[in-house]
């Protein structure tokens, strides 16, 4: 409502001739301090999810003891870095372990049924096949609304065709590969810059503005002559236009006002690939501009993925990938585990620590940024070797804005993944009553995190 | 929705007329079977990323330079072509398209090019010129939403171009606006695909003759209708058989269809990940292998396809034949000389140089392989997949594959490692149909250089495909050339890629037509496609698809 009033009144000063404004113009709209956004809204709750490819050693990745101050097991020992605020990381998370992916008697198709039934609640009857939307699809539909951003995905395999994001079957959110065309597409030209002097709206959003007023038009006509199966396309077409016009309306409101907000700096040079050194720094370098980004509150939705969910993760001068490893190499008898496949959920938990430590070290209202977040870090498996889906390691990094208790194990007792997808909605302020089909509905959230 | 017997007939010697030379319209025919087809659905087909980049090119000039990354491409049952029937538009998708949108108009309209599009002058550069607008407007959006504009649709485009004009004090600059709004709109993005009763049967739905301009020219050159078949389409030529035939042939005989085949075959055999870097090899273990290497290893590829199937030579023989393209790259990894210093030449490999037919390429051994190590499971389920439209399960969850990673154990070659699994029941069934096909290209390694050893032991190339024993690649590629699937595969792909969604059981009597047809031709592909686009699979429907039911979750 306050966007549309904004834009109408931009619109009446266009017509009218006069396309500079400064910004005594606009405040009206924004509060006097930066802590809070107009209206004296409190500060935003984001969420985002974080995934890695082929599971862990559940014997080792679980934590034995629960709830407050759990003892870190061996693979997740990058969780006890020092913050800046003296806090240890492993404060800020919580681990989920011992919630379980139930099939029902549908096939348990090896990395698919996993990690569908976790982001969907669902399983799917075909393999490659996406039953419900994604839980980052769900969060975005109730909250993208009111960012530039509806939702920015991410991914750190060099592979712009496949992302976690899906508002259904056929329709997902291409990720971002390059710590560079991120940076373009959030801080590029259009960023409105609360450090670079007066704002001037530049015309030509409003002439945007106008033609897709026209494309909508299209849209409308093109959707009477078609079957059913075209109006559904067209239907999210028609979402997708609108996106970009609320995306328009918040340029055309001039510089958010936030107080953590300040352009990111150009991220450094970057390699694309599967290479472990590779997909670790498009990571940090991927944390480093989101970060920026919801402190500037682009958006309050994201997803990364950090590894395939058939890890393609690889060592220099090997010949297997860590998906390969995971099942050829042999349990060494001594260990007890795969000695090389288990190099890389070492590399993936510190790729997880890496960056939720980022945003802990942007300060916003009396704490960080991670407080004002919730990150769901998963796998699309617990042991790898087996395509195993009881025990699915999941992780929930931030506080929500104060809706979750951080630093928490909690076992499920082979309760569904879908419990813990059902209490980040509600953290996120969803009034979802249920989540997930069949022996996958949760209706219970994990009452142990929730503050 | 059934073809009589009578009008097929027509419409194959109509076109066997028109080009001399065509066999099978001697009257034989009159003997063939009634084909019934029952034709499937259509749907909106969101233009592929090259289509668009076509598209533009062919409309607005091919100096500008189109952005790649827009919303990627759905691939679907093998194939980007039916994808395109499902994909929408997400609003990640929507900025980029809005965004490639804008950098095309700017550089369609900038003052070195904007002549070459605007076929008028404005009576002022700095403000608005209804008339001069609404012809640009008119003859670009005439191209890319491939049919005359309605007055609503021009109307809101010359408004457009006037507000921006005289906001930005700019002519172009408001062509510019009034140019993204057709290259945002869904009528461009989307091809979309009209069916109209048949008035000599009303109970058969064709599609129209502006429809079926698309389909012809998207299927034959993968680009927006040119001039002349938009006259045809407008003129209603193409629900014509005289009026089809005649654009058909000019289609199949002009220098663009090569652009038709590359496509296809680039879509079926998935080359576009080389494009975008996605066939990566170690480096510790492949110095030879670089981003350059691999294009042009698709581009030997793809140019051997395109010389063989436009010199109309028997398709089989593409598995086969030594001919091929190289550069001086290539020619460094294939261990040949090449004279050419830069470019590309023809090359005709020696007899000993094993390297006779398209599965001895570095492009498909280095696709169908890891980054690090050859494989002989991806590479047999390309062939029984992709060649032979063969299905091959999914593995099962539970699966130890201790023994085919162990490669400095006891088991030394990739056979001993795999031979393992087929002792295995679980694994039996799909290992006996991929590996002996892929443990004959053994002799190519990860990125398709030549090797006699894996480990210090000699490699085992033979085995047999379906019955026929062959001792090494080159007889792999006889064995597949012979094989009485191959032909009626790529029928069955080409027709997939065609219609853009899979065969129903209504085209299957049509399917096995045009495999005979296609034998009968001698596997010549530009006769399968002839016979494809006249067919009443490619010109009715049995109307717009329904929504997918949403399953059994909701």
């Amino acid at each position: 409502m306050k966007r549309f009033d904004r834009r109408t009144l931009l619109r009446g000063t266009l017509a009218g001739g006069a396309v500079s404004m400064g910004l005594p113009f606009l405040d009206c709209f924004v509060n006097d301090n930066g802590t809070a956004l107009a209206q004296g809204a409190p500060l935003p709750v984001r969420f985002g999810a974080w995934m890695w490819g082929c599971g862990m050693n559940p014997d080792r990745w679980n934590p034995t003891t629960e709830g407050l101050g759990y003892e870190l097991p061996i693979e997740l020992q990058a969780l006890d870095r020092e913050l800046p605020t003296g806090a240890k990381l492993r404060e800020h998370v919580s681990i989920l372990s011992d919630f379980d992916v139930k099939l029902d008697g549908r096939p348990n198709f090896p990395h698919t049924a996993g990690l569908m039934g976790t982001l969907t609640g669902s399983l799917p009857l075909q393999d490659y096949t996406v039953p419900a939307p994604t839980l980052d699809t769900i969060i975005a539909a109730q909250i993208g609304g009111q960012t530039r951003f509806r939702s920015l995905e991410m991914s750190c395999t060099g592979n712009p065709n496949q992302s976690y994001s899906f508002e259904r079957q056929g329709v997902f959110n291409a990720p971002e590969i390059s710590p560079m065309a991120l940076y373009t597409r959030v801080f590029g030209p259009e960023f409105a810059d609360p450090n670079a002097g007066p704002f001037t709206p530049d015309p030509r959003l409003m002439l945007r503005q106008s033609v897709l007023s026209a494309v909508k038009a299209d849209r409308d006509r093109l959707h009477q002559r078609v079957g059913t199966h075209d109006q559904q396309r067209l239907d999210q077409y028609f979402t997708s236009v609108r996106q970009l016009e609320q995306q328009i309306d918040i340029l055309l409101a001039g510089p958010p006002d936030l107080e953590s907000c300040s352009k990111a700096p150009t991220p450094g040079a970057e390699s694309l690939g599967t290479e472990v050194g590779q997909s670790m720094s498009t990571n940090r370098l991927m944390a480093d501009l989101i970060s920026f980004a919801l402190a500037c509150d682009q958006t309050r939705v994201f997803s990364m993925m950090f590894s395939d969910r058939i890890s393609g993760l690889r060592q220099p001068g090997s010949s297997s990938l860590h998906h390969q490893l995971t099942h050829d190499e042999a349990i060494d008898s001594a260990l007890g585990y795969q000695p090389e496949a288990t190099e890389f959920v070492f590399v993936s938990m510190e790729a997880w620590a890496d960056f939720v430590e980022r945003l802990a070290a942007i300060p916003e209202g009396d704490g960080t940024l991670l407080d004002n977040c919730l990150v769901f870090g998963h796998s699309d498996i617990s042991f790898a070797k087996i395509h195993g889906i009881t025990g699915i390691p999941m992780m929930i990094a931030g506080s929500a804005g104060g809706a979750l208790k951080p630093g928490v194990h909690v076992k499920g007792n082979t309760s569904p993944t879908t419990r813990v997808g059902l209490t980040i909605q509600r953290a996120m302020g969803l009034n979802t009553e249920s989540f997930g089909t069949r022996s996958m509905e949760a209706t219970q959230p994990v009452s142990e995190i929730v503050a | 929705m059934r073809n009589t017997d009578f009008t097929l007939m027509r419409v194959f010697c109509i076109g066997g007329f028109v080009l001399a030379g065509l066999t099978g319209c001697d009257g034989s025919d009159a003997s063939s079977p009634a084909v019934e087809v029952d034709a499937g659905p259509v749907a909106l087909r969101r233009l592929t990323a090259e289509q668009f980049t076509r598209s533009i090119h062919d409309t607005l000039g091919e100096h500008i330079t189109v952005p790649s990354r827009i919303d990627p491409d759905d691939r679907r049952d093998g194939l980007f072509a039916v994808g395109s029937s499902f994909a929408s538009v997400t609003p990640s998708g929507f900025e980029k398209y809005e965004a490639a949108a804008s950098a095309v108009a700017e550089q369609a309209l900038d003052a070195a090019h904007r002549d070459d599009v605007v076929p008028c002058q404005p009576q002022s550069l700095t403000s608005s010129d209804e008339e001069c607008a609404r012809a640009f407007v008119e003859q670009a959006g005439r191209r890319l939403f491939r049919r005359s504009l309605t007055t609503e649709e021009a109307d809101a485009r010359v408004a457009i171009a006037a507000e921006a004009a005289n906001t930005l004090n700019d002519f172009y600059a408001g062509l510019e606006l009034a140019l993204i709004s057709v290259l945002t709109s869904p009528e461009f993005l989307f091809r979309v695909e009209v069916a109209e009763p048949d008035p000599t049967d009303p109970s058969r739905m064709r599609l129209t003759s502006v429809s079926m301009a698309s389909r012809l020219s998207y299927l034959l050159w993968n680009t927006t209708p040119d001039d002349d078949l938009m006259a045809a389409a407008e003129n209603g030529d193409l629900v014509t058989e005289n009026g089809l035939a005649e654009q058909v042939e000019r289609l199949l005989s002009s220098p663009k269809l090569e652009t038709g085949i590359r496509s296809i075959f680039s879509d079926l055999y998935d080359f576009k990940q080389f494009d975008e870097g996605l066939v990566r090899k170690d480096n510790a273990l492949f110095p030879v292998y670089t981003q350059t290497l691999a294009e042009e290893a698709k581009e030997q590829t793809l140019r051997t396809i395109v010389a063989h199937l436009t010199e109309d030579k028997d398709y089989r023989e593409l598995f086969t034949t030594p001919e091929s393209f190289l550069t001086r790259r290539l020619g460094v990894a294939y261990r040949v000389p090449v004279q050419t210093a830069n470019g590309w030449e023809p090359y005709v490999f020696a007899e000993d140089a094993r390297r006779d037919g398209l599965l001895s390429h570095i492009s498909f051994n280095a696709l169908y392989s890891h980054p690090g190590r050859s494989s002989a499971t991806l590479r047999g389920k390309f062939v029984r997949e992709v060649l032979l439209c063969q299905d091959i399960p999914t593995p099962p969850a539970n699966i130890d594959f201790s023994i085919v990673e162990d490669t400095m154990g006891e088991l030394r070659t990739a056979r001993e490692r795999l031979e393992a699994h087929v002792t295995n029941d679980a694994c039996a069934g799909c290992h006996t149909l991929t590996d002996p096909i892929g443990l004959a290209l053994e002799s190519f390694d990860a990125i398709g250089m030549l090797r006699d050893e894996e480990n210090g032991v000699p490699i085992d190339t033979s085995g047999d495909l379906d019955g026929a024993a062959y001792e090494d690649a080159a007889g792999l590629g006889r064995a597949l050339r012979d094989h009485p699937a191959l032909g009626p595969c790529l029928v069955r792909s080409l027709y997939r890629y065609a219609a853009g969604r899979e065969v129903q059981s209504g085209e299957q009597a049509l399917l096995e037509f045009l495999n005979e047809r296609f034998a009968e031709s001698e596997y010549r592909v530009r006769e399968l496609m002839r016979e494809v686009v006249l067919s009443d699979g490619f010109r009715t429907t049995s109307g717009p698809r329904d929504a997918e039911e949403a399953g059994d979750e909701s």
